[in-house]
């Protein structure tokens, strides 16, 4: 992975007006990158592979686990199944980018409520139910109900209290 | 096989005598490399002392402790060195965790573990843990006191410690930070007293997962998170015919796919062997991105040759397992207790069932994942792997490299359930690598795991009981149909032919007078492994539903049954060195599970209750659900779970581990099967491999932790047994339909 073009691509150097053609554009975690290979390519690689934010995982690849759940605009995504030419444009939150210095709320009742076994499905968990109290800060039973990610050790019900756990800490947050 | 022995001396002398007193870490020597390699950066040239091979305090008393079995989810990384800090008497909050590599070593020339087993995930395992980390951290705290002694020229026998302070009788304190660099230049006692249990600060109170602040920020590596220098990213297509070839594939197709690097072929292992080799023969791609090489390997079009024409299906082994049971051939015996026969002439009563179990794929949400580079000179293997041992060998055998220059890292994996037992993809790795000549993080998907994995046995079983006029259960058989577990290598001889299907000494063995097992093997192309607690998964299932069916039958309360069978308070099957069935402890789990449901009050609205219970490893659990149905769907509306897994180190983490394996279970018992056809299993991901959702699982489960003074068992496998036929017996009590096949809700579904 030493001389791999699409790393120098992904430096944010490049002035928005001169972005040679084909070049897309998208924000993650608030900073600005340019993307000039494969438009087909999911965003979850882009994570991963270009700018190495291992923090989002990938199971199926089929947009069933949930484990690549990113932010995009707010609203939880599949990151497996957006192509870098629909993600472009937008801006992207991932788990690394959730709160730089301390912890959002979501994370802070995660680690209250001990939910973690394996954590592999964690970060993607944790994405879906920032997405969730951040929009509705007191989710009803089939607002959580309605997460679909998966978790493979079977965490779901720390998971859910995690989330009520959550939504409290979002609801006493100061404005 | 390395002898078993006690870690936490022999290093100490070790370290102590190579170092010169001190190790100072981050200055390297050999023995440091594995913990050096996985320091918190913010120590890393801060000055450690190393007091044997789990503990380094630094001079400001913070205390960094080594975790040594890989961890999957089971809690290993909290609960080891909870063990380890509550012996050397620190606070947990002074702990910083790290984990350890794979410590090979040499003694004389003699292949011996640095850190002991490190396998962490067998029920042996837990029980090591509670000896030899506790002694591990007894001898380091030895060491400060010593070293306090002769600071004050004071008796050793005058002082304590607390919290990380040597404390002398006129309350005078040293920390262990300005003790450690003169500690670790003594000689470590050979006997030294390890704490009564009620003086335990640590171990049985509550500590959350000891890196939770690290994976909810992403920051946690696993196998596949890893970047090695220059490395590519390799994905195999690989043969879906067991023992099967590769014929061609259009090599140049893929290559034509930008950032494609190279394209390798391996062969695969004959069904039968030991995999030394990976188990199926491929294709690798190598690429600079996981993008360009899924593209590519998408491009490659193979064609396979299967090893021969084979019809095997899931539903002709369970077709071939009935006609093995309905024949006259009685099968190999496995257990015989008594006199059955003249048992059933005495009957008052005869009661037979048949259960059905199908193949079951460990689905890790991680599918195996391997970083990889060989030098001339040794290699950096970088895979969660928990035989590390076994990892270390094949290794070895494939490079040629002595064991020595292998440095195996392990990383957390995210889950196992048995899969990271096998080295099959740590094989494919290192053959990859080689014919790269570059290093290379071997990725799997799902789909190729699904494909790919070591399945848990399929298995029929059939049950009939006899009963005595006072409708006593006197006499028992249980004969079982099923592909055993052991079909590759690993000391075919060894292990008995049921290994993986049927357990000679499970509830009730032992308890019934009149006592008969026998086995029928089937001939299967697929592999099969360790899955959770592989024979008891199944034999739980089988024997926990016929107790409900002979209570029904006989018009018994199943408790009552289940209590009666259990008898007076003993020690039964105690064979072989596996712990047996403490008759008191079942019967309490049993009692307190019951109570906890409300077993004798009864239900209206539709609603229904199952129980069921079950042994393992010298633990014991109950579950207990209640359900209603909802249309054609299962409310789940209670579920309760009583475990005694032993001394309990972190509550806490075995609350958790014990809820996640309820959740599995329910899972899988409700929807999860593999099926097979030609040979091949059809499911291709996990849409047709569904795990469940937070919108069928129960909103909670009610998990009661028996206090136990007995060696610790691995809670989550001991859990996942009896939650199937718990849920199966409540389907009954639901609806009157009695599911003696799993999954239990397509089956349910057809006969309701
Ligand atoms: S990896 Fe994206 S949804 Fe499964
Ligand atoms: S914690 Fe293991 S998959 Fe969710």
């Amino acid at each position: 992975m030493q001389d791999n073009p699409e790393t120098r691509a992904a430096l944010p150097v490049l002035p928005a007006r001169a972005l040679p053609a084909g070049t897309l554009q998208l924000t993650i975690n608030g900073k600005p990158f340019y993307h000039r290979g494969d438009p087909a390519m999911p965003l979850v690689w882009y994570l991963r592979d270009t700018l190495r934010l291992t923090g989002t995982k990938f199971a199926c690849e089929g947009g069933c686990s949930g484990a690549c759940t990113v932010l995009v605009d707010g609203k939880a995504s599949a990151s497996c199944r957006l192509a870098m030419l629909d993600a472009a444009g937008h801006a992207i939150t991932t788990i690394e980018g959730l709160d730089a210095n301390g912890l959002h709320p979501v994370q802070q009742a995660w680690i209250e409520l001990d939910v973690i076994q394996c954590g592999y499905c964690q970060a993607g968990q944790i994405m879906a139910a920032v997405a969730l109290v951040e929009r509705t800060p007191n989710p009803a039973e089939s607002d959580i109900a309605a997460i679909g990610n998966l978790c493979r050790c079977g965490t779901y019900p720390h998971i859910r209290a995690a989330i009520l756990r959550a939504s409290e800490l979002v609801r006493a947050r100061k404005p | 096989m390395t002898t078993p022995r006690d870690p936490s001396r022999r290093h100490f002398l070790r370290v102590a005598v190579s170092a010169g007193g001190a190790l100072v870490i981050g200055l390297g020597g050999r023995h440091a490399a594995a913990a050096e390699s996985s320091l918190p950066s913010e120590l890393i040239g801060d000055e450690l002392m190393r007091l044997g091979p789990f503990v380094m305090i630094e001079r400001d008393n913070r205390v960094v402790i080594g975790a040594r079995a890989c961890e999957v989810g089971q809690g290993v990384r909290t609960s080891g060195p909870m063990l380890v800090a509550e012996e050397l008497d620190v606070d947990w909050s002074q702990v910083r965790v790290i984990q350890l590599g794979y410590g090979y070593d040499e003694v004389d020339g003699r292949p011996d573990d640095r850190y002991g087993a490190q396998s962490g995930g067998l029920p042996a395992d837990a029980a090591r843990d509670w000896s030899d980390l506790r002694m591990a951290g007894a001898r380091a705290r030895a060491l400060l006191l010593r070293s306090a002694a002769d600071v004050w020229q004071v008796p050793v026998e005058s002082l304590r410690t607390q919290s990380g302070y040597v404390i002398d009788g006129s309350d005078r304190r040293l920390s262990y930070g300005a003790l450690a660099r003169s500690a670790a230049s003594l000689q470590p006692a050979d006997a030294v007293t390890l704490k009564e249990p009620a003086d335990f600060r640590l171990v049985g109170k509550p500590a959350r997962t000891s890196d939770a602040a690290d994976i909810v920020r992403g920051r946690t590596r696993y196998a596949s998170d890893e970047f090695l220098t220059g490395m590519l990213v390799a994905v195999v297509a690989r043969c879906p015919h067991p023992g099967g070839t590769l014929e061609g594939a259009d090599e140049a197709a893929a290559r034509k796919v930008p950032g494609v690097r190279d394209v390798v072929r391996f062969d695969g292992s004959a069904s039968g062997v030991s995999p030394l080799a990976p188990l199926a023969a491929g294709i690798a791609v190598l690429a600079d991105t996981t993008w360009a090489a899924l593209e590519a390997r998408a491009r490659l079009a193979p064609t396979w040759k299967p090893a021969e024409a084979t019809s095997e299906s899931s539903a002709r082994l369970v077709a071939r397992a009935h006609e093995r049971l309905d024949g006259e051939d009685a099968g190999l015996v496995v257990r015989k207790d008594g006199d059955l026969a003249a048992s059933r002439k005495r009957a008052r009563h005869q009661v037979k069932a048949r259960y059905e179990l199908p193949f079951l794929a460990h689905a890790m949400l991680e599918a195996p994942a391997v970083a990889v580079e060989l030098r001339q000179d040794g290699a950096v293997v970088i895979a969660a792997v928990q035989d590390p041992d076994a990892t270390s060998r094949l290794v070895s055998d494939l490079t040629g490299l002595p064991r020595g220059a292998i440095d195996i890292r392990l990383p957390r994996g995210g889950g196992s359930f048995g899969r990271r037992l096998a080295n099959d993809f740590v094989a494919e790795a290192i053959i990859i690598a080689k014919l790269a000549g570059k290093p290379v993080r071997l990725m799997w998907t799902q789909a190729d795991d699904l494909g790919h994995d070591f399945l848990r046995p399929l298995s029929v079983h059939a049950l009939s009981a006899t009963l005595d006029r006072g409708n006593r259960i006197a006499g028992w058989s249980h004969d079982c149909a099923g592909t055993p577990r052991n079909d590759r290598g690993k000391s075919q001889d060894s292990v008995p032919a049921w290994d993986g299907c049927l357990d000679a000494d499970a509830f009730p063995a032992g308890l019934v007078a009149h006592f008969e097992q026998h086995f029928h093997p089937l001939d299967s192309t697929l592999p099969r492994g360790a899955w959770r607690a592989t024979a008891d998964t199944a034999q739980a299932f089988a024997t926990q539903c016929f107790i409900d069916e002979i209570a029904f039958e006989v018009r018994r309360d199943a408790v009552a049954l289940r209590l009666e069978l259990l008898g007076e308070a003993r020690v039964v099957g105690a064979n072989g060195g596996a712990p047996g069935l403490d008759t008191a402890r079942m019967a309490s789990v049993l009692k307190r599970c019951a109570e906890a449901i409300q077993w004798n009050s009864r239900r209206r609205d539709g609603r229904g209750v199952g129980i069921a219970c079950h042994a393992w490893a010298g633990g014991c659990v109950a579950h207990a659900f209640e359900t209603a149905m909802d249309g054609d769907r299962l409310r789940i509306e209670r579920a309760v779970c009583v475990i005694d897994a032993g001394r309990v180190v972190n509550p806490l983490g075995l609350e958790g581990e014990v809820a996640a394996a309820t959740v599995d279970g329910i899972a899988t018992a409700l929807h999860l099967a593999i099926t097979t056809r030609d040979g091949q299993v059809q499911q291709r991901n996990l849409q047709d491999y569904r795990i469940m959702a937070m919108a069928q699982a129960p909103a909670r489960v009610e998990v009661h932790i028996v206090e136990s003074a007995s060696d610790p068992v691995p809670a989550g496998d001991l859990a996942f047994n009896s939650v199937a036929p718990a849920l199966a017996n409540a389907i009954f009590a639901t609806t009157t339909v009695r599911v003696r096949k799993l999954p239990l809700m397509p089956e349910l579904l057809r006969m309701l």
